[in-house]
């Protein structure tokens, strides 16, 4: 914004107040974020820069604290890093269990969210659709809603729902379910619970990238001969593929960044990494914490870039139909 | 054309036309509903009915009723009876019950629900269970010379309303409210717990949305102002935080404000303050105040900036060429037409806030914790059905945010970046 030319002192003082304004809350916004990635190259075990850090001093400065992801829980971390060093640390060390068990989480959860979630919003961008305000609303819901309460009453009801062990349902089922059976200290458990979580943001973003959908173009393929599904794969899935693709991403990150159910129905099996991060915020807060926010930051810049871009070529594709 | 209207319209296959559109449209509606069935059934199996599930454990606990059939049995024959003098057959049935628990171990059950209600029932349960075989009749004198606390009506009260498995009374307990000698009532001043946390939480949240929309305002307004390319850039910088895990944030913020952090490090540095005059910035309120804020600023950001970007600057120019200062401008011309996007930014602000719990548990420290923490307080304490009743008076206060935000915003206007 420019400031125009017949603004008088007084206006122009408050014109470059407000930048410096503007400049100092970029800055509180993204200084918290950045200042972790040197931090996690502290050679002391201190949160702070050290004079040597301060100093540019190489010494100051060390890896120590990636090497201790690998490390914690690693039945013998002194050894000789050959091939069982690697072995070991990938099946035994703490925070590489934790990262499978996040990603897995993450992935199964995204891929159930946005397959419901992209068919209901299909269903929900159509006019007819009855009740639309209400579902729609209801289907937002687990976003609203404090996931607190969400996740005593998943830990109220995932302990109940159960299935014996030695029935029919427990032969189908029990791979995935705990030791009891039960839906409460089981991978899917944690699965379902982060798919509900994840659901509402592709309804919004799935649904958005419908509004600008030509509802013709269906009509169209229809009389040309397509069968519904031929429809759906060939000129649907192309034009709304954005939309779906930056909502398993949003999706994906609210699993991956999820910790309240976690510590609420998952059991010693399903740490993931926001668990563990937990844990060592209130136990015994080491810098390798920072270790994993810097990763954890990179991961983001990368989903960030991935999105902006994908909505960049929604809207591009949007307009090329005439909206 | 009279006879137009007389004849019916049909399709070409010879029906109504009426009623062939209306079972288009119904098949119409029929198929756009199933398209949207798995996920509601999905929904309604993984989220209503657990949520309904906690709602029913907030007004039931057998814990009691389960174990003492006998007293179960006469408090519904005499459902009248005097609290303050109940006669030999009630104490002849709660010594048996008492009995029956020590051979069932369940009088630690028993006690708690109780204790709900009247305090430091769990060691009378424990007393009385362990000698209950030995008490000869008539009950009433032999217990209460065991100890006279059994004769007070307090507790009479409490398990007469215990002997049924549905209750209200955990929502009287979250609501601050006291089983007396006369029944309930409110609680005196140092009872105030959850209604205290309920409205701090309230307090602080609107505080939070404030700071926010301060803050977030002239960003918001920068943002809307610059031309595209600067601004999508400067976006980088307000979408990072939003997609950056609230962990990771909430750790840079204990690096930051903690006592040996960055900010009372370069503030001793700079001679600000001297070494031992460090700021308490962390683990208290300000922490809690500080990073929700941070982790808050998008959901304020965003609207507002979606509403900003399509005010048409010639309405401004209008005003100032009329003879306007800046100041009425703003304030006449430029405030009333970000109005939806502030409603829309504090709504959502407020109704995340007020259901934090991650932030304030890590950096609240003792006195920066709010009613979601209380609720995760009691689950860890296995007081589960006040947790929910906690819950559901927290889930309540939501959905009028939520519906009041549907009424005024329309969740359908709900954006993400």
């Amino acid at each position: 914004m420019a400031l125009p030319t017949y603004a008088d002192p007084l206006e122009r003082a408050w014109h470059y107040t407000y930048l410096v304004i503007c400049g100092l809350v970029f800055l509180f916004l993204i200084a918290p974020i950045l200042i972790v990635i040197p931090l996690s190259f502290n050679a002391e075990p201190y949160f702070t820069f050290t004079e040597k850090m301060l100093a540019l001093d190489p010494t100051g400065y060390s890896t120590r604290w990636y090497d201790a992801l690998l490390t914690l829980g690693h039945p013998a971390p002194e050894t000789a890093r050959d091939s069982s060093w690697w072995s070991a640390a990938w099946h035994r060390a703490t925070w590489v269990q934790a990262a499978k068990n996040s990603f897995w989480v993450g992935l199964w959860a995204t891929i159930l969210a946005t397959t419901l979630g992209t068919i209901a919003a299909l269903g929900l961008s159509r006019p007819e659709m009855p009740f639309r305000r209400l579902i729609m609303a209801l289907l937002i819901s687990p976003m609203i809603v404090p996931i607190i309460i969400i996740a005593v009453g998943m830990s109220f009801f995932f302990a109940k729902a159960c299935v014996a062990p030695d029935s029919a349902m427990g032969a189908i089922f029990g791979y995935f379910l705990s030791e009891k059976g039960c839906l409460a200290n089981s991978h899917l458990g944690v699965i379902v619970a982060h798919a509900v979580l994840g659901i509402p943001f592709v309804i919004i973003t799935v649904t958005a990238t419908l509004t600008g959908f030509d509802q013709s173009l269906i009509r169209a393929a229809h009389s040309l001969g397509a069968n519904p599904r031929t429809t759906f794969f060939k000129v649907i899935m192309p034009l709304i593929l954005p939309g779906i693709i930056s909502g398993a991403l949003f999706a994906f990150v609210t699993s991956f960044d999820e910790v309240v159910a976690v510590l609420f129905i998952a059991g010693p099996d399903q740490q993931t990494i926001p668990r563990q991060m937990f844990n060592g915020i209130r136990e015994a807060i080491s810098p390798a914490i920072l270790a994993v926010a810097t990763i954890l930051v990179v991961i983001s810049v990368l989903l960030l870039t991935t999105v902006e871009l994908l909505r960049r070529r929604s809207d591009r594709l949007r307009g090329v139909t005439g909206r | 054309m009279a006879e137009a209207a007389t004849e019916l319209l049909t399709t070409a296959d010879g029906r109504p036309l009426k009623a062939a559109l209306a079972a288009a449209q119904s098949r119409a509606r029929r198929r756009a509903f199933l398209l949207v069935l798995p996920l509601l059934l999905f929904v309604l199996l993984t989220f209503l009915v657990p949520i309904g599930y906690m709602l029913k454990r907030s007004v039931e606990h057998d814990g009691f009723s389960a174990s003492a059939p006998a007293l179960d049995a006469w408090f519904d024959q005499n459902p009248g009876f005097d609290p303050a003098n109940p006669p030999e057959e009630a104490y002849a049935a709660l010594v048996s019950d008492l009995a029956r628990m020590q051979v069932e171990k369940t009088t630690g059950m028993a006690g708690t629900r109780i204790n709900y209600t009247v305090p430091g029932t769990i060691s009378l349960f424990k007393k009385g269970a362990r000698e209950a075989a030995d008490l000869a009749a008539p009950f009433k004198d032999s217990l209460l010379a065991l100890d006279p606390a059994w004769g007070k009506p307090t507790l009479w009260r409490g398990m007469a309303s215990a002997s049924s498995p549905y209750t209200t009374e955990f929502y009287q307990v979250a609501s601050d409210r006291k089983l007396t000698d006369d029944g309930w009532a409110r609680g005196g001043d140092k009872d105030r717990v959850y209604l205290y946390l309920f409205f701090k939480t309230f307090l602080i949240s609107a505080l939070i949305t404030v700071i926010c929309l301060l803050i977030a305002f002239p960003v918001s307004h920068l943002l809307a102002t610059l031309p595209m390319a600067k601004s999508s850039l400067l976006m980088i910088l307000v979408l990072l935080p939003f997609w950056t895990s609230l962990l990771v944030r909430t750790t840079a913020w204990i690096a930051l404000l903690q006592e040996q952090g960055i900010v009372n490090d370069l503030m001793v540095g700079l001679g600000l303050i001297g070494d031992d005059g460090r700021l308490t910035m962390m683990y208290n309120m300000t922490g809690t105040i500080v990073a929700m804020t941070h982790v808050l600023l998008p959901f304020m950001i965003l609207p507002l900036y979606s509403v900003m970007r399509v005010i048409p600057p010639s309405y401004a120019r209008a005003a100032r060429s009329l003879g306007a200062t800046s100041w009425t401008t703003f304030r006449r011309v430029y405030l009333p037409q970000t109005l939806p996007g502030i409603a829309a930014g504090s709504l959502l602000v407020f109704i995340l806030a007020v259901g934090y719990y991650i932030t304030p548990a890590l950096v609240g420290g003792a006195d920066g914790q709010l009613i979601s923490n209380l609720i995760s307080f009691h689950m860890s304490k296995s007081n589960w059905s006040l947790a929910a009743a906690i819950a559901g008076m927290l889930l309540v206060a939501i959905l009028i945010l939520y519906w009041l935000y549907d009424r005024l915003i329309g969740i359908d206007r709900l954006k993400l970046g």
